[in-house]
């Protein structure tokens, strides 16, 4: 690697002697509340347990994700001792495949679209009478919403008829729908089922000092030309706003003083060293499952079962979205994998999901079930990537040639997603009886699927199924309950709300126990909806920070 | 199809060897070689791996891999000596099974014949595996990566913007031609 690389061993990682605001964890939630913090004037330290990537290093980053011989965590140099973990539950968790550990943190990794969430989200409870409802509205959360998008830059248009209300426009224009989006267009009109654009999280035009897509196609789980947002974006504008950057530095525990308030982050260094960080306020954005990780390690005499957890809750209600999705071949061409972000979407289905439709040319059923919100999502990277697709080959020449050109093609695809029911039993502990690098018990997930779940999935899979049916497609696979898959979205773990007894963070994220203490993450949301959660991290995490700021 | 200088490019770029435009390589021509370039042998044999891997349709493929290997290897000296390796397995393997000292030294039918008889097609590439999977990894994937995520590669499976390309965010939205 470059010399751009944070070096192992040798940096300077003794604490700031004056630090106001500690954030520890560098993906989107701490980069935003960092940069914002210090923007106000704060002294800002930030603690990330991973290193900084030379952004040099993103080509060949590229190259071993399209490459067989190097799985997907490789790409970001995820896995080993530091991230041990255990998978306890009745379904196994892949957890070193849905996070990096780094600079940006995850949304090095991640797809990178960005939704609002529905004003349905915030009130599961009251509508339909399951789980919870947020303690915060939609329009709470809207100045927030519209700030995150201009942090983050996202392409978008106003063309989603079910989307909540929204003043401004967004930062940049939409990218154009794809050619197989029009393929989509005439089989949804001809069933009455609405398509519109996605918010994307990637330049569609220069943006913030960062250039448009050029189209790599890799996006997840690396966009090379920087035209993807990725939160080292925001660290860098920390950095110029005077916060200064900890990396390789894993917070062991947060240590409380006498009068119940957060004293010092202890951390360690690659040197073997641990040092501690005192400051004013501590902010916490570790992701939804090492967020309730660090405060679980934080226990001690005064709390001994963990910081921040008088109600017990911390690490309870884990929440993933699922996938479900279906494709197969169409007997024309489809032209996928030029670019891997999607252009069209569709929410007819999220806060109604069982609704009929009529069409020009046909209708899709109803169904009277119990379900919860349906996000439905068309692909433009359905079916393999040629150049993939000849690295793992067993075959030469032209007989590789003609496997490639049958092979690419015709391949068309949905894919959805769905947010289960938070559970409490689904959660986030301390496996004892393993440890990582430096000798602390490892995160166990403990996760399962509740009945609506799979009830939305298979509903999800119908009208996955009417769209493609009516396109003509020849329905090869599907992902449904039986085989779904977590797309990667923790949430849960340290829920807000208004009654101490019933969440962990209050609706100004911060900890009810702990009064210098905040949490910016996904692990706060109360319920998941279906829609890609960042966007909302985003906005929790610059209201989060403000509330930081009036207390400073 | 002929493999053009602009896909040799096209390949180092995707390669994190040069920007996309070839400014390096194109500096590295007038100016005269910064780094080492790759020894003739090692060319030769990788070229006389790429005419039994290529498909028959493109031409110019010596010009073509010794472009993208000048770049590839002058800019990553680790990934240099694995393909200097993998190259002494090939000789080897010509040796065992052919009794001739090169693999260059073999007609077309026994290259081939050579990659399949030691496996390389079945094996799966690892960078730190046994010879047939080094092989695979850094002579045999290398060249199918250069081919197919340039845009000659890609247009003869019917993609003129493959992954690892960066061809733009316009070829997505055309239609079949
Ligand atoms: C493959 C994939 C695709 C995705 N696609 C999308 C998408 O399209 N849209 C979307 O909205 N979301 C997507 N996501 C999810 C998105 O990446 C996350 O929601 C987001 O990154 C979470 O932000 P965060 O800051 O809370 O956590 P993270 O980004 O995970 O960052 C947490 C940081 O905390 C650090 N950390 C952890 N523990 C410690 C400790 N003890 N001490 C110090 N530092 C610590 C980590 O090193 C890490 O850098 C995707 C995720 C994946 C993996
Ligand atoms: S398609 Fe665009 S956003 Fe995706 S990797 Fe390529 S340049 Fe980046």
């Amino acid at each position: 690697m470059s010399g751009a690389e944070s070096d192992p061993s040798n940096a300077e990682r003794t604490p700031e002697p004056r630090a106001d605001v500690c954030v520890i964890g560098a993906g989107p939630a701490g980069a935003l509340a960092a940069y914002r913090l210090a923007s106000e004037g704060h002294d800002v330290v930030i603690l990330d347990a991973g290193p900084r990537f030379d952004p040099d290093s993103r080509i060949e980053r590229m190259e071993r994700a399209i490459r067989p011989a190097h799985p997907d965590p490789e790409v970001w140099d995820m896995g080993g001792e530091r991230d041990a973990y255990s998978s306890g539950g009745e379904r196994f968790y892949p957890l070193n495949s849905s996070r990096v550990k780094g600079i940006g943190g995850s949304t090095l990794h991640w797809q990178g679209m960005v939704m609002r969430n529905h004003e349905a989200d915030f009130e599961r409870r009251t509508r339909d009478g399951v789980a919870a409802d947020w303690p915060i509205g939609y329009d709470d959360l809207r100045p927030y919403y519209a700030d995150a998008e201009a942090e983050l830059g996202v392409a978008g248009a106003s063309d989603n008829p079910f989307a909540p209300p929204r003043n401004e426009p967004y930062p940049m224009p939409a990218f154009e729908p794809s050619y197989s989006d029009s393929l989509f267009a005439e089989a949804c009109e001809r069933l009455g089922v609405s398509m519109h654009s996605v918010p994307n999280a990637r330049n569609s035009e220069t943006y913030d000092g960062r250039g448009s897509c050029v189209g790599y196609g890799t996006c997840k789980p690396v966009c090379p030309s920087g035209a993807k947002y990725s939160a080292d974006v925001h660290v860098r504008k920390a950095e110029a706003e005077g916060a200064r950057v900890i990396d390789r530095a894993p917070v062991q525990a947060l240590e409380t003083d006498r009068s119940g308030r957060v004293a010092t982050a202890r951390y360690a260094t690659p040197g073997g060293s641990e040092y501690r960080q005192a400051a004013r306020e501590f902010v916490v954005a570790c992701g939804g499952v090492e967020t309730p990780r660090l405060l679980l390690l934080s226990e001690s005499a005064d709390h001994p079962d963990g910081l921040a957890n008088s109600s017990g809750l911390v690490g309870r209600y884990f929440t993933e979205h699922l996938f479900c999705g279906a494709g197969g071949l169409l007997d024309a061409e489809t032209r996928q994998n030029h670019v891997g972000f999607l252009t069209s979407e569709c929410h007819q289905f999220y806060d109604d999901p069982g609704q009929a439709t009529e069409g020009t040319g046909g209708s899709i059923p109803g169904s009277d079930a119990d379900l919860g919100p349906i996000k439905l999502e068309f692909l433009n990277y359905a079916g393999p990537s040629p150049v993939e697709l000849a690295m793992g080959a067993a075959e030469f020449g032209d007989d590789l040639l003609d496997s490639l050109q049958d092979a690419y093609g015709h391949n068309i695809a949905m894919g959805g997603l769905v947010g289960q029911l938070p559970r409490k039993e689904n959660r986030v502990t301390l496996d004892t009886s393993r440890t990582d690098d430096h000798g602390n018990p490892v995160p166990d997930i403990h996760w399962s699927l509740d009945d609506r779940t799979r009830r939305t999935i298979r509903r999800a899979n119908e009208i996955q199924h009417a769209i493609l049916d009516e396109l003509g497609v020849d329905v090869g696979w599907t992902v449904g309950p039986e085989n779904t898959g977590p797309a990667f979205h923790h949430m849960g773990t340290t829920r807000m709300g208004a009654d101490p007894a019933e969440s962990v963070v209050n609706p100004r994220l911060r900890t009810h126990d702990v009064s210098n203490l905040s949490i910016a993450s996904s692990s706060v949301f109360v319920t998941p909806g279906a829609l890609n959660p960042t966007l909302t991290i985003a906005a929790l995490s610059l209201k989060c920070a403000e509330h930081v700021d009036e207390r400073l | 199809m002929e493999l053009t200088r602009r896909d040799a490019l096209a390949a180092l770029a995707g390669a994190g060897v040069v920007g996309a435009s070839g400014a390096a390589v194109l500096r590295r021509d007038a100016d005269g070689a910064t780094g080492e370039p790759p020894a003739a042998e090692t060319v030769e044999t990788a070229t006389a791996v790429a005419e039994v891997i290529y498909p028959a349709a493109v031409s110019n493929v010596p010009e073509f891999v010794e472009t993208y290997l000048s770049g590839r290897l002058e800019a990553r000296p680790e990934h240099r000596a694995g393909v200097e390796g993998a190259v002494a397995e090939l000789d080897r393997f010509a040796d065992a099974f052919y009794d001739v000292p090169r693999y260059v030294d073999l007609d077309a039918d026994r290259r081939l014949t050579v990659l399949h008889r030691a496996n390389v097609d079945e094996n799966d590439p690892d960078p730190d595996g046994g010879p047939a999977e080094r092989v695979r990894y850094y002579v045999v994937n290398d060249l199918l990566f250069a081919l197919y995520a340039s845009p000659t590669g890609g247009e003869l499976v019917g993609i003129e913007n493959p992954q690892g390309h960066p061809g733009g965010a316009d070829s997505y939205q055309r239609g079949p031609k």
